[in-house]
């Protein structure tokens, strides 16, 4: 069976409203990558962001992958216990 | 400040049962406080220096600017303390501490030590769970807020119940101010009720970073007992030693304004201070006169009874903060309106003494001291009533009066000729770091002694390069070579010259030629010792010589055991309390070893050393070995002060030696000549003499066996040992003389044979691919195979690999061995193979516990030197038994 990707630049701007706009196309999909190539950081509201996309994923059994994501918000994924719940490419 | 209405966090929380016995409501709402603190100190992570100075600065100032409302906010909410104090601790919680903390780096690289090699790293904790006092309440929480920002933590704070509200005010200013200049969102939260189930459900929890409680006992234990990292601060029962030589008009006005501070609620505040029987009454005519009263004894057992809870011995909370007419009005005690200050006599501490305690108020407590060990004894007391690990107040312009009472008293602050409380803050009275917590150290209970500043809101990463060891290259000062090189004993001036020899030496006539060397105004002795290892009672015996002669030179004439005699003479002559049991303590490394050879000499003399072998190098070594025959072993000296002062180093000494000592001597100076250039200790130095004395020994040993009267053989294998002996004193050996020390003793053998016996071995040993590596920072990779094929092209073996080079190596020492007809194999000496096994487990403890392998390149495992001793005992084959070599080619 074919698998349909979203794909979803991420602004480094606007994260948090880049993520909830996602959310809201999670449907169309049984897998999405959110490119952060121009994210250099995230701040609270973005994790909370994150965190509320992939529980929408999850509950959907939706995989979500994150492209090109630094190393300094690796970490802070970590920190934030969120790395765990995404797929990374490189 | 932050609320907590965040949906998705709410909705993933899982509600575990709650020991504590909250409800779901609440985990979940405590739950919510977590994840948000979790998210911001995650996202602060990313933050730069300079961001977070950006943040600091305008908090300091909001501090600053709200210093006085939060003060009023802390008098009215907790009726404790003095507005105006509260106002300048507010102050000094801000601008003190900026001032301390404003150019110090919190991230990334905060500390580099270039010369070490190492730098430091900042690494935040995460989140901070903060619990605040009630006795200065804001100060603590303004403290607290900077210090998180300045190293990129988040905090929860939970302030005491009954001074919630002025704390939640601080919280907000920090937390408002911080997040309009840039702080993540979160970064603060506070309780929003306080509740010892809500603090204990979070001390535990797995996402909180640190336990950072400034409070009562109850709070500290608590966060020390949650398993969590925690700095605590303990409470206090601070000593004052008024002594004789005080500045009274000083101390007493320090003293009152410590005291009455804040209404005496700071627990670094004076309680009871202990004078000298001679200042005792006019100290107290000042604090009287400077508007304290001093109360009678009738009115004493009136305080006690006010302010000292009689079924604990603690001070009564009620009596906390309050002003000293209140107090007295409390206790019934008639005193002046103005009274700033209430004083009593106590005659000793403890429980029957129930004002010798913490009192948070101002009520001070003074004893008159008989003399100043008196005095001292009674601070202890105070200290150990309560207060162990705070802080102490000593007043006296006798310096050894301050030493003895810092040594006497366990307080991580110790304050001198200064007020105690606004002293202990730091940064006011003296140069300490400021601070609104302090550490008491293990008397109290705590993990340190520090004025708890933003290192400790800190995990600091220690970076550490790779650092080149120093290393050495140590000879005798002079060393006369070739042929009648003894002549140049004529240089040397001496007015007593002793020869120390053995009787072989004198019946060939050596020591005659000797003699005939010497200036003719020396007075010249012959001390004969026997040709055997030395003995304690031989050397004593030559330092009895030495003593009575008052030499100033000895010469040694012979063999290695001959030379380290007079090694051991020369150290106990010059340092006769030298102790050579404990100088012969084993030890790692020379550069870092326990013992220290003594450097204060009695009397001076020249050691020159004329060696009669060509094998041991002894006359340019530090070495020296000892028999002790009383405990049944050898006891080995090293230092490089027990290296000769001259070495003399004539073939004419060694043109009659047998040729079964050839070749025992000979070996032996290869195999110093190959451990040293595979020594983990190896140099550029040392290499440069044991390839010199490996290639003299293939060529000139051969000659030397074949035809004894060859002068310039005997020559270049005489050089050939001094100049391995120079290599292996500055590389050390290895393990062939670990093993050749334990077979050697074990079965009699001599040193060079049983060397022999190992070295072809050995060297498919270390050009293996070792099973342990030893530790050696001087080298980069192994390289023990490299150094040998180094040594086989040296010799003109050809092979075109690394491996190819280290069998021809083998093949070409045990060529050389066949030459000087040496047994190739341990059973050839007629040790049978029951023998042998008998003698394996003390075989191989021994080569074990011997120090010579532990500069070999490849650490042996015990059991690898059970095989190497079975290899050496069937012989032969080593190059064949060399599947494991390094493959690499040249």
């Amino acid at each position: 069976m074919s698998t349909i990707a979203m794909f979803v630049k991420i602004d480094g701007k606007r994260v948090a409203e880049g993520l909830q706009e996602a959310q809201s196309k999670l449907n169309s999909s049984s897998e999405a990558v959110l490119d952060f190539t121009s994210v250099l950081r995230v701040q609270p509201k973005d994790l909370a962001a994150l965190e509320e996309l992939v529980q929408v994923a999850e509950d959907r059994g939706i995989k979500i992958e994150l492209n090109g994501v630094n190393v300094g918000i690796y970490k802070v994924l970590k920190l934030a216990q969120l790395a765990s719940r995404f797929a990374f490419r490189a | 400040m932050a609320t907590v209405t965040n949906e998705p966090v709410s909705r993933q929380i899982r509600v575990p049962p709650s020991p504590e016995g909250l409800s779901a409501e609440r985990i979940a709402y405590l739950e919510s406080l977590v994840v948000q603190a979790r998210r911001a100190a995650a996202a602060f992570t990313q933050y730069t220096q300079e961001e977070v100075d950006r943040i600091v600065k305008p908090m300091v100032v909001a501090g600053l600017e709200q210093a006085q409302n939060l003060a009023r906010l802390a008098v009215e909410e907790t009726g404790l303390g003095v507005l105006e104090d509260k106002a300048l601790k507010n102050m000094v919680a801000t601008e003190f501490v900026y001032n301390y903390v404003k150019d110090k780096k919190t991230v990334g690289a905060i500390r580099e030590f270039p010369e070490r090699g190492i730098v430091e790293v900042a690494e935040p904790i995460g989140v901070i769970f903060s619990l605040t006092p009630i006795t200065n309440p804001t100060s603590t929480v303004l403290f607290k807020c900077i210090m998180a920002i300045k190293t990129r933590n988040a905090a929860i704070f939970s302030p005491h119940p009954n001074a919630w509200r002025c704390c939640f005010e601080a919280v907000r200013i920090m937390y408002e101010t911080a997040l309009e200049h840039g702080a993540p969102e979160g970064v603060f939260t506070c309780l929003e009720s306080h509740g010892l189930q809500e603090n204990a459900y979070l001390m535990k929890h797995k996402d909180i970073g640190l336990i950072d409680a400034t409070g009562g006992p109850g709070v500290v234990k608590a966060a020390y007992s949650s398993g969590k990292p925690a700095l605590g601060v303990g409470p206090g029962n601070t000593p004052v030693y008024l002594e004789k030589t005080a500045d009274l008009n000083m101390a007493v006005v320090d003293i009152i304004t410590s005291k009455t501070f804040d209404n005496g609620t700071i627990c670094a505040s004076e309680q009871t201070v202990v004078m000298d029987d001679e200042i005792f009454d006019q100290a107290v005519k000042k604090f009287v006169d400077l508007g304290a009263h001093l109360c009678n004894e009738s009115e004493t057992k009136l305080l006690e009874r006010a302010v000292i809870d009689p079924g604990t011995g603690f001070m009564q909370p009620v009596a906390v903060g309050q002003k000293a007419t209140d107090i007295a009005h409390r206790a019934g005690i008639a005193v002046k309106p103005k009274t700033k200050l209430l004083i009593a006599q106590i005659e000793g501490v403890g429980r029957e003494h129930p004002l010798s305690v913490e009192k948070l108020f101002p009520v001070l407590s003074v004893y008159r001291a008989k003399s100043v060990d008196e005095a001292l004894k009674v601070c202890v007391d105070v200290n150990h009533a309560g207060g162990v690990g705070h802080t102490a107040v000593v007043f006296s312009r006798d310096d050894e009066v301050v030493r003895r009472f810092s040594e006497v008293i366990n307080a991580g602050r110790i304050i001198v000729n200064s007020p105690g409380s606004i002293g202990a803050f730091g940064g006011v009275y003296n140069d300490m770091v400021p601070t609104f917590s302090f550490g008491c150290g293990t008397g109290g209970g705590n993990s340190t002694t520090d004025n708890v500043n933003v290192y400790h809101y800190l995990n600091i990463k220690r970076v550490a390069r790779r650092t080149q060891a120093h290393m050495w290259f140590r000879v005798p000062n002079q060393i006369y070579f070739n042929m009648n090189a003894v002549e140049n004993l004529r240089r040397l001036q001496s007015k007593s010259t002793i020869i120390i020899t053995n009787p072989g030496m004198e019946q060939i006539g050596y020591v005659d030629v000797v003699r005939r060397q010497l200036l003719p105004e020396a007075l010249v002795h012959v001390c004969v010792i026997p040709d055997a290892e030395p003995e304690v009672k031989t050397i004593l015996q030559g330092v009895e010589a030495l003593n009575y002669y008052k030499a100033d030179q000895i010469i040694a004439l012979g063999g290695g055991s001959v030379i380290d005699a007079a090694k051991i003479m020369k150290l106990k002559y010059e340092s006769p309390d030298a102790d050579l049991e404990e100088l012969a303590a084993p030890f790692m490394d020379i550069r870092k070893r326990v013992v220290e050879y003594p450097t204060e000499k009695v009397h001076r003399a020249r050691l020159i050393a004329i060696s009669t072998t060509s094998g041991t190098g002894s006359e340019v070594t530090p070495f020296a070995v000892l028999s002790d025959k009383e405990r049944g072993r050898k006891v080995t000296l090293a230092d490089y002060s027990l290296t000769p002062d001259v070495a003399i180093v004539d073939p004419q000494f060694v043109m009659s030696m047998p040729k079964g000592l050839t070749a025992d001597t000979g070996i032996d100076c290869l195999t110093h000549a190959l451990e040293a250039a595979v020594s983990i200790y190896a140099s550029p130095y040392t290499d440069s003499n044991a390839m010199q004395a490996i290639r003299l020994v293939f060529k000139y040993l051969p000659i030397a066996y074949e035809r004894p009267n060859d002068e310039e053989a005997r020559c270049m294998m005489h050089n050939a040992a001094c100049i391995a002996a120079i290599a292996f004193s500055n590389a050390a050996v290895g393990v062939n003389h670990a093993l050749a020390h334990a077979f050697g003793a074990r079965f009699g053998v001599a040193h060079g044979r049983a060397n022999a016996l190992m070295l072809p071995h050995v060297i498919a040993f270390n050009a293996s691919v070792p099973s342990k590596f030893m530790p050696s920072p001087n080298q980069r990779g192994y390289i023990a195979h490299k150094k040998y094929a180094t040594i086989a092209e040296l010799l003109g073996l050809g092979g075109s690999t690394v491996e190819e080079k280290v069998k021809r190596l083998i093949v070409a020492t045990e060529q050389l061995l066949d030459q000087l007809a040496i047994p190739r194999s341990i059973a050839e000496l007629g040790i049978s193979k029951e023998q042998f096994e008998l003698a394996m487990p003390d075989l191989a403890k021994n080569a074990f516990d011997d120090p010579s392998w532990r500069s070999n390149p490849r650490m042996p495992l015990v059991s690898e030197l059970v095989e190497l001793f079975w290899i050496a005992y069937r012989g032969r084959g080593a190059a064949e038994s060399t599947a494991d070599l390094h493959q690499q080619t040249a």
